[in-house]
């Protein structure tokens, strides 16, 4: 498999936050990898530096960053500029940060490809209503020359990936795009990215907090505490055997339908993600961790728990078996 | 003190009239339509439905922050409207999803929590603090946390305050909106731990409301799924997990995506038309969306049908 976006120890500090400290992740083609943890430990950071997006003041260092085999970690912005929207486009949780209020739809759509491509006008429109009906609108001329404001958030949403096509992109990264939408709409919007990745060989990004979509969605997981990537395996094996005390802790945070013992507490994670300062050493989740040990504030291996599955712990892969016989 | 529920409603109906554009007519929305049910002291009743459907419309009707356009609340037995103030703040308190809307943010942490007290008005200083101090305790706070503000505080920790100041005046009734939407998981659990625990120490009632299908089942013991302002069904929530029998309820927890891999994204069969409360379709307002609809579904509403299961409103159930 050829890797499509190969980002090697990615490292992000703004201001006194180290937000990304040495992150590896890679996407291959026609691969859904995502990308989860709870919130403030770097997914959003991570997904920005691959785009060249970084909020004002952020320092980037990576050993490399290639799209599609080509180094564009020294790329400068006009270079970046074409990359995006056309061979890598972004979605983003709030639909009205990628679309403007004062434009329909129409416009911001045709706008992309006129922008990257030069379409004429009139072969642009063609293309946004074939987009609009892909992502399973039904009254694509009605809603090209509505505004985003007359539309629902289920709607925006589809807008926005439909958007985000227009160029054929090879890579898509999704940040969190159903996490402010009801169950159903999720549902539907999942099922949608899934087949337009099946039927178009997109390579996937996406970024969520909600085990439930990665363990439907994903080929990849790689799990992100504080800053780092703490697992990375496929997904079948990182549910049937995590090893990370942080992944195992939040697979029994989930309530689970259907599983639920009314009356029985859920187990929990005591005390929240710390925020971290550059020249932090040692393991990041050590104060909320029941295994932590001596060993935990030095050096932390990465270690091969099988093929194409990696822990950073000073645990052996296998530990929670031990315990548990 | 047997027999009253703790919560009563009794064809309880809200509109709001909402403005579409600067000439377009206002509009009449119904987000709460004809709903009756009865909690009673000591359980948890759960309510579910997308966005919009009207679930905080309700909790604000229950406490009384809300007039009903018609019908009643009643609240261990006495009937809301005209209820005095405070005598109201000591029997139901709110626990809101945003933990710091609803907090004042330059207020510290210990007099955010003895605000209903001063409220009373007849509280002396030595016993507010007494209270002041339980309250922390029960929810977990340190009296050092007690001297910040909330701006100084984790998500989960302002959610304990919030908590903590709907326990401070020994309420018998909680009502909580989405109280841990806002949350990580893993301090989402502390919180519903901690909410699962205050219930049976202090033998709460609680309305919960959430629009996840799993949190609900873990603490609720009926479930009522309300759908454009009405509930289409409310079981016992055993039954309901295990057997829904409206098809809305069915498509609700066929969309749940649940941590087993290997199953792919369900087509829950809704289509993509969104429902409007400030047009809601005749016949059975699911029909435009509901999956197995027949002919009558378009025409006639369902009436209510109450049986030793629940109730549910659908002709085909
Ligand atoms: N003060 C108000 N003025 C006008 N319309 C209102 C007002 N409050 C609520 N509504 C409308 O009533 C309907 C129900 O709203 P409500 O807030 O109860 O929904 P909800 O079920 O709590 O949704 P969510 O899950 O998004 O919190 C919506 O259409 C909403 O726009
Ligand atoms: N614009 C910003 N300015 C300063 N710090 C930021 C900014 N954006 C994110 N951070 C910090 O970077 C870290 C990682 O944030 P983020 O990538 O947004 O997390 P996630 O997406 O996993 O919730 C956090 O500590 C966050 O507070
Ligand atoms: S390195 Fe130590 S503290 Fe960190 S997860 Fe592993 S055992 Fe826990
Ligand atoms: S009454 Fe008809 S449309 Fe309504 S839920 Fe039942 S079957 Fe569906
Ligand atoms: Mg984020
Ligand atoms: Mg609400």
């Amino acid at each position: 498999m050829t890797a499509l976006l190969e980002v090697r120890d990615l490292r992000v500090t703004i201001g006194s936050t180290a937000a990304v400290r040495g992150a590896s992740i890679t996407v291959n083609k026609g691969e859904t990898h995502c990308l989860v943890g709870e919130s403030g430990c770097g997914k959003s950071i991570s997904a920005l530096s691959v785009m060249g997006l970084l909020p004002r003041g952020s320092k980037r260092e990576t050993t490399a960053l290639r799209f599609a085999g080509e180094e564009i970690g020294t790329y400068g912005e006009k270079q970046m500029e074409r990359l995006r929207g056309d061979r890598m486009a972004m979605i983003f949780q709030e639909p009205m940060t990628s679309l403007n209020p004062a434009y329909t739809v129409g416009s911001q759509m045709t706008e992309v490809l006129r922008r990257h491509r030069g379409t004429p006008r009139a072969q642009a429109v063609d293309r946004a209503a074939e987009l609009l009906a892909l992502v399973g609108i039904t009254a694509p001329g009605l809603r090209l020359g509505q505004f985003p404001h007359q539309l629902s958030g289920g709607l925006r949403q589809r807008v926005m990936i439909a958007m985000a096509l227009m160029c054929d992109p090879e890579l898509l990264i999704a940040d969190e795009p159903t996490t402010a939408l009801d169950v159903t709409v999720q549902a539907q919007i999942l099922r949608l990215l899934a087949t337009l990745q099946k039927d178009l060989g997109l390579g996937i990004l996406l970024i969520t907090h909600d085990l439930g979509v990665v363990a439907r969605i994903a080929d990849r997981v790689s799990v992100m505490y504080a800053g780092e990537v703490v697992e990375s395996a496929p997904t079948a094996a990182l549910f049937a055997d995590p090893e990370h005390p942080y992944t195992r802790g939040l697979l029994t945070c989930v309530p689970v339908p259907g599983k639920v013992k009314r009356g029985e507490p859920l187990g929990s994670i005591p005390g929240v993600v710390p925020r971290v300062t550059p020249g932090f050493t040692g393991c990041g989740f050590r104060d909320r961790c029941s295994q932590a040990h001596a060993a935990c504030a030095g050096t932390i291996p990465r270690q091969a728990v099988a093929d194409g599955h990696e822990l950073l712990c000073t645990l052996s892969p296998g530990w929670g078996r031990q315990a548990a016989a | 003190m047997t027999g009253a529920p703790a919560i009563e409603v009794r064809g309880l109906r809200r509109e709001f009239r909402v403005r579409q554009g600067l000439f377009a007519p206002p509009k009449q929305v119904i987000a709460v339509d004809d709903v009756s049910f009865a909690v009673p002291a000591g359980s948890v009743l759960g309510v579910v439905g997308e966005s919009g459907c009207g679930k905080s419309t309700l909790a604000r009707l229950i406490l009384g922050l809300l007039e009903p356009t018609a019908g009643d609340v009643l609240v261990d037995g006495q009937r809301l409207s005209g209820m005095d103030r405070r005598a109201r703040a000591r029997l139901i308190q709110p626990v809101f999803q945003d933990p710091f809307a609803s907090l004042n943010p330059k207020r510290r942490v210990r007099d955010i929590v003895a605000m209903p007290l001063l409220a009373q008005g007849s509280i002396g200083r030595a016993e507010m603090d007494r209270r002041v101090d339980e309250a922390l305790d029960r929810v977990g706070l340190s009296i050092h946390q007690g001297t910040r503000v909330p701006a100084q505080l984790s998500g989960g920790q302002r959610q304990r305050v919030a908590i903590a100041r709907a326990l401070v005046l020994r309420p018998r009734i909680v009502v909580c909106d989405e109280p841990t939407s806002a949350l990580d998981v893993s301090v989402q659990a502390q919180i519903l731990n901690l909410l699962a625990e205050l219930r049976t120490d202090l033998g709460l009632t609680y309305l919960f409301i959430s629009h996840n299908l799993a949190v609900v089942e873990h603490i609720a013991s009926e479930v009522a799924v309300m759908y454009l302002g009405r509930i289409v069904e409310r079981t016992e929530s055993e039954s309901l997990f295990a057997a829904p029998r409206h098809p809305y309820t069915r498509a609700l927890l066929a969309s749940v995506l649940t941590p087993e891999p290997g199953l792919g994204v369900p087509d829950v069969g809704l289509g993509d038309i969104m429902p409007d409360p400030a047009n809601i379709p005749p016949g059975c307002r699911f029909h435009p969306r509901c999956p197995v609809a027949i002919g009558i579904c378009s025409t006639e509403a369902p009436k209510p049908a109450h049986g030793a299961a629940g109730l549910v409103e659908c002709h085909l159930a």
